[in-house]
């Protein structure tokens, strides 16, 4: 965050400067109200932590297939409470993105961002009494870019070369150069483990705040505080217990009658209902996450430019927030980006619902006849009635959407990335590039827009290794404005994180980089209890 | 020559059941073949690189033919060896363990309340038939097995765990519980399968006795001066046993495998949401085994009714 808003947030809980002032600056300075909200709050929630306590948590997310084996996580049980017992090199600032050290010190770049070397901190011990050292990292990022690995991190360090010890220090000389390294090793699958994890990958030995007591998976994760850990500022109750609650009115009863102090993924529908409970608090996020339809640019009808921009004016977005997240969400402009992420590109036109536009380039489509649109429950919450409030927001510009609804088994294996048409949802990457990378460039894993754009992939390709940040956010503005004008990406809306908590749940940092504060309401929050 | 009429017929029975249950493997196992999606994608989910993928199909053995998949499974589950799963490499023989003994505990719970209540209603509701009592006790009964079982579910848990905070809405148990706490732990759980299950076991005794009621000897026994209580447990009852332990043993199967909506709103760690789990990650040596389990529990308490139902009827004992 801008040292300006850092100021005048100070000024607001000081009670010098009201809330609407506040919200005035901060969109003087070009910050949107949801994310000036976002950095209010977390200033105001600069307390004194109280120590111990017992936390519990009920997750979504969790299956009894669960390992601790870092890279195999995939649903929010596992990473929640991996947080607690393992730790990542880097942690993204939840104010402005950028990367803060954890178990690196400090790092540094060669001029072309191809070598980096990072400083591992010294005296820390995993919880089975071992130092940690410079090797165990090697080995640790050794094994998940290790393409023999099932890790779900292999994509996010394709670029790296080798990995090295030099003393203090680790090594990482990658294939071509890359600005965003830090970034990368944030992902929340490089935990740290003594040697890599390679003889035993689901120990469950790290260096966090909590050493793992009980590991029941499906059905509760228990952990409890670790005596050697090495900084304050995290890890404040006694034992996190993180219990598996699928079930979205379990997960709300739990709440409310106090059983857990925390859950996850709040339905967007409820949300006004649990408010009125007294005792809950809601934390609403700005995230990085997103739910689209997506049309394959190469398959027909969709590889004409003009439909493609037809149907992007027939989406209603404000409309769709409304209705389909009563409001828990923001405005997507057809790019993944949003102003979560470090060099936002600022001042694109926010498209908007215009039938008139949308028949014009429908009709110089010259395409006629129903479009099948495929949906499904599982594509993201909402999603099938947003296909059809789609539909109905499209037949006002005489275009006729067919919607299709298709089994939530096997969307992912048989609907996505496979049908030209379907609705989907993106969780956020670290970086814009990681963005793009996964899902945009022509070599993508996922690109399941079908969009192949070489000079677009020479701009991602270009901006990775820039360390310029003023040449690196000119050249993401052109990256967003070629997906924006003539992608397979319809964007309505970025949805919130809606996570809620008790009352005396304390210190809730709100975080866009992923849900529950990041992963870290664990070890974040304290118990004021009285 | 009786006593041996009824061990051939227990022991056609049984061999039924074995006969029944390899029938139903082999089924079981055709079925997992056909679950669309493939085990490796379910496992790495969408964030799977196709290399990934391909070093996992690989490391599964997922390449080989299905007919040497499936004798290679039946092999292991006779020599009591149910394999890994593909999902996490636990033993699965293992994680069944724990999770079969919750169910079997929630199911011993609800039947140890459920069928002495049904069947006691039943009789009473024959005893006062088409009075105010019975009315009263089939209209409840009807009423509670019309509502869908998570509806119950969640008023139960409106009321008991977050309005009054007697019980909790979580049901978690756990090895370091003691007895008390787990049957605290279980209280609403057992109650919304008590009210699934009673109205279904209450009509059908209350109905297989009132049919009993119509024969020639009940006229007789009433005729001979008993009291209308007497006649039910001395004369009706014992000959509407079989239909009773028929449904009886069918609602007690469907405590120990139909229970899986329970378990997910109350937080049950119990065999049904382990098969879901298991089911929605293709991991198909768990599907099977926790399949061939339920079929087990389904067919031997059924050959149990059946059993009984020999036993205590003579002209099954001595057929002409």
């Amino acid at each position: 965050m801008s040292d300006e808003l850092a100021y005048l947030g100070r000024r607001v809980v000081a009670g010098k400067m009201s809330r609407r002032d506040f919200l005035g600056r901060a969109a003087a300075l070009g910050v949107a109200a949801p994310f000036a909200n976002m950095i209010l709050a977390n200033t105001a929630g600069a307390q004194t932590p109280k120590k111990g306590g017992a936390l519990k948590m009920g997750l979504v997310g969790g299956e009894s297939t669960n390992s601790l084996d870092p890279a195999l996580w995939l649903t929010q049980v596992p990473q929640n409470f991996g947080s607690t017992w393992g730790e990542l090199l880097v942690v993204q600032s939840p104010e402005d993105g950028s990367p803060q050290p954890v178990l690196a010190e400090s790092w540094e770049a060669s001029d072309d961002a191809a070598e980096w070397h990072f400083k591992i901190r010294k005296g820390i011990t995993f919880h089975n009494g071992k130092d940690l050292t410079p090797d165990d990292v090697v080995q640790t990022i050794t094994r998940h870019a290790d393409e023999a690995t099932k890790s779900a991190a292999l994509g996010v360090l394709g670029d790296i070369d080798t990995v090295t010890t030099d003393g203090d220090y680790v090594v990482f000389k990658l294939k071509r150069g890359n600005a965003d390294l830090p970034l990368l090793l944030t992902d929340y699958h490089l935990v740290i483990q003594p040697n890599g994890g390679r003889d035993k990958p689901d120990e469950g030995i790290g260096t966090g705040p909590y050493k793992v007591e009980v590991n029941e998976p499906g059905v509760r994760h228990m952990s409890v505080k670790y005596d050697g850990y090495w900084r304050d500022d995290v890890g404040h109750v006694d034992s996190v217990e993180v219990i598996v609650m699928n079930d979205n009115t379990a997960r709300m009863s739990a709440l409310q009658s106090g059983q857990v102090h925390i859950i996850n993924r709040v339905e967007p529908k409820t949300v006004s209902l649990l408010e009125r409970v007294q005792g809950v608090v809601i934390e609403a996020v700005p995230s990085k996450g997103h739910y689209v339809f997506i049309m394959h640019c190469n398959t027909a009808p969709f590889d004409n430019a003009d439909l493609r921009m037809a149907l992007k004016y027939a989406v209603d977005r404000q409309q769709m927030i409304d209705q389909i997240l009563l409001g828990h969400a923001s405005l997507g402009n057809d790019f993944p980006i949003n102003q979560s992420y470090a060099l936002f590109p600022e001042g694109i036109e926010q498209r908007a619902y215009d039938p008139e536009k949308a028949a014009f380039h429908y009709k110089k489509s010259g395409h006629s006849g129903p479009i099948l649109l495929r949906t499904s429950e599982v594509a993201f919450p909402g999603a099938v009635d947003a296909a059809q409030l789609f539909q109905q927001q499209a037949q006002a510009a005489g275009i006729q959407i067919d919607v299709q609804r298709e089994p939530g088994d096997g969307y992912w294996t048989e609907v996505w990335n496979k049908q030209p048409f379907c609705a989907s949802y993106w969780g956020g990457r670290p970086t814009q590039d990681s963005m793009y990378s996964t899902a945009y460039i022509t070599d993508a894993d996922w690109n399941d827009t079908r969009f192949f754009n070489e000079g677009f992939d020479k701009i991602i390709l270009e901006a990775r290794a820039e360390l310029d940040d003023a040449k690196r956010a000119e050249l993401y503005r052109e990256a967003a404005t070629m997906v924006r004008d003539d992608g397979g990406l319809i964007l309505p809306m970025f949805n919130d994180f809606l996570d809620a908590h008790r009352e005396e749940v304390k210190g809730w940092v709100k975080d866009p980089n992923h849900e529950t504060s990041n992963l870290r309401a664990a070890i974040r929050v304290w118990l004021d209890q009285a | 020559m009786g006593s041996s009429r009824i061990l051939i017929l227990i022991a056609q029975r049984i061999a039924m059941g074995v006969l029944l249950l390899f029938a139903v493997s082999a089924l079981i196992f055709a079925g997992t073949q056909i679950l669309p999606g493939d085990v490796a994608q379910s496992i790495l989910g969408q964030a799977a690189t196709p290399q990934a993928l391909a070093n996992l199909r690989e490391e599964l053995g997922l390449n080989d033919p299905a007919i040497v998949r499936y004798f290679r499974w039946l092999g292991g589950v006779l020599t009591g060896d149910l394999g890994t799963a593909l999902s996490n490499g636990r033993d699965i023989a293992s994680s069944l363990e724990d999770r079969l003994g919750n169910t079997l505990f929630l199911a011993a719970i609800a039947a140890i309340v459920s069928v002495p209540l049904a069947i006691l209603l039943g009789l009473l509701a024959v005893r006062y038939r088409n009075g105010a009592i019975d009315k009263i006790i089939s209209g409840l009964a009807l009423a509670s097995t019309s509502l869908p079982e998570f509806f119950i579910g969640y008023v139960l848990m409106l009321f008991f765990a977050v309005k009054l905070q007697w019980f909790p809405s979580v049901s978690t148990v756990y090895d370091t519980m003691s007895f008390v706490e787990k049957l605290r732990a279980v209280a609403l759980p057992a109650t919304a399968l008590t009210f699934v299950v009673l109205a279904h076991m209450m009509r059908m005794t209350r109905a297989a006795i009132l049919n009993v009621m119509q024969s020639a000897y009940i006229e007789t026994a009433e005729l001979k001066g008993l009291s209308p209580f007497q006649i039910i447990r001395r004369h009706a009852f014992p000959n509407a046993v079989a239909p009773i332990v028929n449904v009886v043993m069918l609602n007690l199967a469907y405590l120990v495998v139909g229970v899986v909506v329970i378990e997910v709103i109350f937080v049950y760690p119990g065999l049904g949401q382990y098969l879901v789990d298991h089911v929605t990650k293709r991991d198909v040596p768990v599907v099977q085994a926790v399949g061939l389990i339920f079929a087990a529990v389904y067919i031997g308490l059924n050959m149990i009714a059946d059993i009984v139902a020999i036993l205590a009827n003579p002209r099954l004992r001595n057929p002409r």
